[in-house]
């Protein structure tokens, strides 16, 4: 799309080139908050229509991608009369590194995934400090 | 002539200059929706309207309904870090937001229903008997 879309739009998630999927509803990239503390990464990510039951999570090398399917809801008996947002399913991936797999936790709570990566030990303890001369 | 790597198409050029005048006439014409976004579905006997408010608790949102106006208001709640920690992104609105619509009709203010599940409120507004049509039988003359 040519057009420069609007700050509240879902973005429309990237798919490698020449690569579809089975089938044709639109996949989005969820919305995502991600902030880091001492000892964990937490990613917060945005996709209203999920539950625990339909959002996937994986690690697989570096890469954690999350997907979350949602049953399109059209009431019976009514025609859309006016639509601002579409509705689809969500994927995203992100590149993580220093963190403690096994320790990795989801919850999911009103449409939001809420991912806590621990970091793993040497992560915590790498800080070299920087002097200046 | 020697055409440079970088693909410069000047017939997309065109295209792009095609939608940009296309999306100012069209429904959504460039204006900046107010949030959330809604859908609205509706039949002779009612309207649904949808949003999405991911992330939002049930207690904060507030749905209020005066004769062919819907106000939906709520949210605020926004995530503040603790000392010591870093953003790495932030992509997620959480601000309040106050929102009126104009129905196509009158509703029915007592049969109004309004569910929120997996961050989706979904309410559902029965038409005001007052406000349907009234079938005129056609008598011969």
């Amino acid at each position: 799309m040519a057009t420069e879309t609007r700050a509240m739009d879902k973005r429309e998630a990237q798919q490698p080139q020449g690569v579809e999927r089975t089938m044709t509803r639109k996949v989005f990239m969820p919305r995502a908050d991600i902030y880091e503390s001492g000892e964990s990464l937490v990613i917060l990510l945005d996709m209203p229509g999920v539950d625990e039951k339909s959002v996937d999570v994986t690690l697989e090398k570096d890469i954690l991608t999350i997907t979350g399917t949602v049953q399109p809801h059209i009431p019976e008996g009514h025609t859309l009369a006016y639509s601002e947002y579409e509705i689809g399913d969500y994927r995203r991936a992100f590149t993580i590194s220093d963190v403690d797999r096994e320790n990795i936790t989801a919850v999911v709570k009103n449409g939001v995934l809420r991912l806590t990566l621990p970091k793993s030990a040497q992560a915590r303890t790498r800080k070299i400090e920087v002097k200046t001369q | 002539m020697i055409f440079p790597l970088s693909r410069f198409d000047p017939a997309s050029e065109i295209r792009r200059l095609q939608d940009d005048f296309d999306s100012l006439f069209s429904g959504h014409s460039g204006a900046v929706h107010a949030f959330p976004p809604v859908n609205v579905w509706r039949n002779e006997d009612g309207v649904v309207v949808t949003a999405e408010l991911p992330g939002v608790e049930r207690e904060n949102i507030d749905v209020s309904v005066v004769g062919d106006t819907l106000t939906l208001r709520g949210g605020g709640e926004k995530q503040s870090l603790k000392e010591g920690d870093m953003w790495h992104r932030r992509e997620r609105l959480s601000d309040a937001f106050t929102r009126t619509l104009q129905l196509p009709f009158h509703v029915d203010a007592t049969k109004v229903e309004a569910s929120f599940d997996k961050g989706v409120l979904t309410i559902r507004l029965p038409r005001a008997e007052q406000d349907k049509p009234r079938k005129i039988t056609i008598k011969a003359a």
